[in-house]
């Protein structure tokens, strides 16, 4: 319904083939580019949202990379001191921060407790619970008569995944985790406090990484299958290679050369997290807030989103033939917890579904 | 289970300062290059009578040749003709449709002139809705046909709307925005333009007809839509001639008098529409389509269905009762109109046997009849034939007879038929 949402995705091969219009050749200016600076002037009125979440056992730097990413100091560093909570819990803050004229309505959704018990089964449950609340919100806004002029977009955009530098490979908890929820929502996946291990160090762990990914079918962001053309293939495949991302956080300013960096100050040396000959942090940045951003969220509206509605309209009772409506029944705690395959299994009413 | 989450805290009301450069100010130009990719669609809708230039005026506003079937006008009511084109400028592609009413204006009777131009648009939202409701759909790359401007045509008059203007334009206005133009604005003389307009805009005010309004609201053009405002509606001329004038070629009409230039704001307002209709507020007209008329149809599609939202203190829902009940309504009606169908279907066919019985009756009586007629002319033939035989018998009998006494006769009786014959000579 947003007008911006009908920028369309990557996902379907979008460039609609058109045998039968012809073009035209118009023989002077006539200012149709001007649509484009229309576009800016409307969405900088809106305004932006973006939601992020981050996951990852405490003490991996979560809060900090937030910090480090959208620069919003806290007056205390944040969970020192501060022993685990006893289940998981999801904690949800929103900021409105500008830059030039353009105003970003930033959620960035926290996960302390997340694989911080003894036993660990089923941690992902309340994620997933919660990533699907906010598609079944977000669905029940789409589905009324009167409906919103924008309606407001609680939906995760990107998951970051932080996992611990151990140098080996994925543990057990990484993969089921990661399994899940890739099928449901965009995860990036990074390698926290990277400045515990050498560049070698992390290339190999990197390695293993890709490959685990790789034998599990964990289909990260950027997906492979939602590159448009072969500009983007060769722009994500680079990106493709680098994942996971060896990142180090810092909220504090230190003096390097004469310049003022971010870093972290050690006995041995200060790690600037923006230089990229110390950490993969520039690149995290660029991928999520300089280039992506609207990539992330496209695919959440074109393709998790519509993944998720496939599967709730779908559940609820039969559709029947002819003029009608879509019969919801209410969603009960067991069915929005389960993963799904990522693409809908189809059944008896294959062709049924797409009719009216 | 065991999940505990703490609500959202600061929701949107929290601005706070950035400590450095993060770069989302990039994002509008993310936006912008996933729509240059995409591509734009814009759908305009000529409505107007036969010979007020609409095809011309499009050829003059995107400054090419629109190659077209050219339209018979030989249908009797009004046809909408629909044309498709792609056309780019820089980097920006866009699927261009123009729509054109043929036969507007020329029946004698035109008090549903306007049916068909509103079911057209109306048909076009259907087609969007239904993609919508669709369980697998694909609505970024679906081709929105949904009229996003109808340029209403005048005629140059000078005097006043026509009542077919202006019942076609009330019809229209709350399904798609509607920009009136004055066509071949040349016919008319500059003062009488001015009162023209203006006893255009009052009948239209006074009919209560919405036209589009170019928007205010945001401080880059609001001075610019504000003017324009004032200027509706556009006095307009069309041509794809261009005549040398000074030292330039330009789109212009000669005439003996002078020469009017198409892109002389003194001449005409041709300009103001193209910068209006096009270079300021293009994303506008798509976005009150979608916002406003798209979802008014929508809104009254689904409530004529019976469904509506619920109240806060009712169940949350009843969306589901009100399609229960509907479909259990419709399939009542259903099983009604089955039944009916089957009683007279079964009436039917009783009468028919009966008829057929009837028939059949008759059938056998008439064959008893003519059997009996056939047994009575037998029976007559038989006796004939039987005294016929009598008769023949009673010949043979008399033959026999007959014969029997002559070859007596003629062994012993026969001298003596010669001896009597004799003496009877004697």
């Amino acid at each position: 319904m947003d007008p911006l949402r009908r920028s369309p995705s990557p996902c379907l091969s979008s460039r609609p083939s058109s045998p039968s219009t012809p073009p035209c050749e118009m023989l002077g200016p006539v200012g149709i580019e001007a649509v484009l600076d229309q576009l800016k002037i409307k969405a900088m009125k809106m305004g932006f949202e973006f939601n992020i979440m981050v996951v990852g056992q405490s003490g991996l730097g979560k809060s900090t990379m937030v910090n480090t990413l959208f620069k919003v100091w806290k007056s205390n560093p944040p969970g020192l001191g501060v022993p685990p909570p006893q289940t998981l819990q999801l904690h949800s803050v929103t900021h409105v921060i500008e830059e030039k004229g353009v105003k970003l309505k930033l959620t960035v959704t926290d996960t302390p407790g997340f694989g911080d018990q003894i036993n660990n089964d089923n941690c992902w449950d309340p994620i997933l619970g919660y990533i699907n609340e906010q598609y079944e919100q977000y669905l029940q806004e789409e589905l009324l008569i009167t409906r919103q002029r924008h309606i407001p977009d609680t939906r995760v955009h990107c998951c970051v995944y932080f996992v611990p530098p151990t140098g080996h490979c994925l543990r057990p908890l990484d993969i089921e985790f990661l399994q899940r929820l890739c099928q449901t929502v965009n995860v990036v996946p990074v390698i926290a406090r990277a400045d515990s291990l050498t560049i070698e160090e992390r290339e190999a762990f990197r390695r293993r990484i890709q490959q685990n990914l790789r034998t599990h079918c964990i289909n990260v962001y950027p997906q492979m299958c939602f590159d448009e053309d072969i500009n983007d293939r060769i722009l994500n495949s680079k990106l493709r290679d680098r994942i996971p991302f060896a990142v180090v956080g810092a909220d504090q300013e230190h003096l390097v050369n004469g310049r003022c960096v971010l870093g972290r100050k050690t006995n041995w040396g200060i790690i600037e997290v923006e230089n990229m000959a110390h950490c993969e942090f520039p690149l995290l940045r660029d991928l999520l807030i300089r280039s992506h951003l609207q990539d992330l969220k496209d695919i959440t509206h074109n393709v998790h989103y519509e993944n998720y509605r496939v599967i709730r309209l779908n559940e609820s009772h039969l559709l029947p033939r002819g003029p009608g409506w879509v019969n919801l029944a209410p969603a009960s705690p067991g069915q929005l917890t389960t993963p799904r395959p990522f693409k809908v299994c189809r059944g008896a009413h294959d062709d049924s579904d797409d009719e009216f | 289970q065991s999940f505990t989450m703490l609500a959202r805290m600061g929701e949107g009301c929290r601005t706070v300062p950035l400590a450095g450069h993060v770069g989302f100010d990039s994002l509008p130009d993310q936006l912008v290059n996933k729509s240059v990719s995409q591509g734009f669609c814009f759908n305009i809708l000529c409505v107007g009578e036969t010979g007020l230039g609409k095809s011309t005026l499009m050829d003059t506003l995107f400054n090419t040749k629109f190659e077209g079937e050219p339209a018979t006008h030989t249908q009797p009511g009004v046809q909408l003709q629909s044309n498709t084109y792609d056309l780019q400028e820089s980097n920006v592609r866009l699927k261009l449709t123009i729509v054109s009413t043929v036969g507007f204006g020329d029946q004698i009777n035109k008090e549903d002139s306007y049916k068909p131009i509103v079911e057209f648009i109306d048909a076009q939202f259907e087609a969007y809705l239904q993609e919508e409701l669709k369980i697998r759909r694909v609505l970024h790359t679906y081709h929105d046909s949904r009229i996003h401007v109808c340029l209403y045509f005048i005629a140059p008059t000078g005097h006043s709307l026509k009542s077919l203007d202006l019942v076609t334009m009330k019809k229209l206005d709350s399904k798609v925005n509607i920009i009136p133009i004055i066509a071949k604005a040349d016919a008319i003389s500059k003062s009488e333009l001015t009162k023209f307009k203006i006893k255009i805009t009052s009948e239209l005010v006074s009919n209560g007809v919405q036209i589009y309004q170019f928007p205010t609201d945001d401080e880059s053009v609001a001075e610019i839509n504000g003017t324009m405002n004032a200027h509706l509606p556009f006095a307009v001329i069309g041509s794809t001639e261009e005549l040398k004038i000074g030292n330039k070629m330009m789109r212009a009409r000669q005439y003996p008098w002078g020469t009017v230039q198409v892109e002389n704001e003194a001449h005409c307002d041709f300009v103001k529409l193209r910068e209006m209709l096009i270079r300021v507020n293009m994303e506008d007209l798509r976005e009150q389509t979608h916002t406003r008329h798209y979802e008014l149809y929508r809104r009254c599609k689904l409530e004529e269905m019976g469904f509506k939202d619920t109240d806060p203190d009712s169940k949350p829902f009843s969306l589901q009762e009100t399609y229960e009940a509907k479909r259990n309504e419709f399939l009542g009606e259903l099983q009604k109109k089955e039944e009916e169908m089957r009683q007279m279907f079964v009436q039917r066919v009783k009468e028919k046997e009966a008829e057929l019985k009837e028939a059949e009756k008759e059938l056998h009586e008439k064959f008893d009849r003519l059997k009996k007629l056939h047994q009575d002319e037998k029976k007559k033939l038989e006796d004939k034939k039987k005294s016929l035989d009598d008769e023949v018998n009673a010949f043979k009998q008399r033959k026999t007879a007959a014969e029997l006494l002559q070859s007596q006769g003629s062994q012993a009786g026969g001298s003596q038929t010669l001896k009597r014959d004799k003496e009877k000579k004697k």
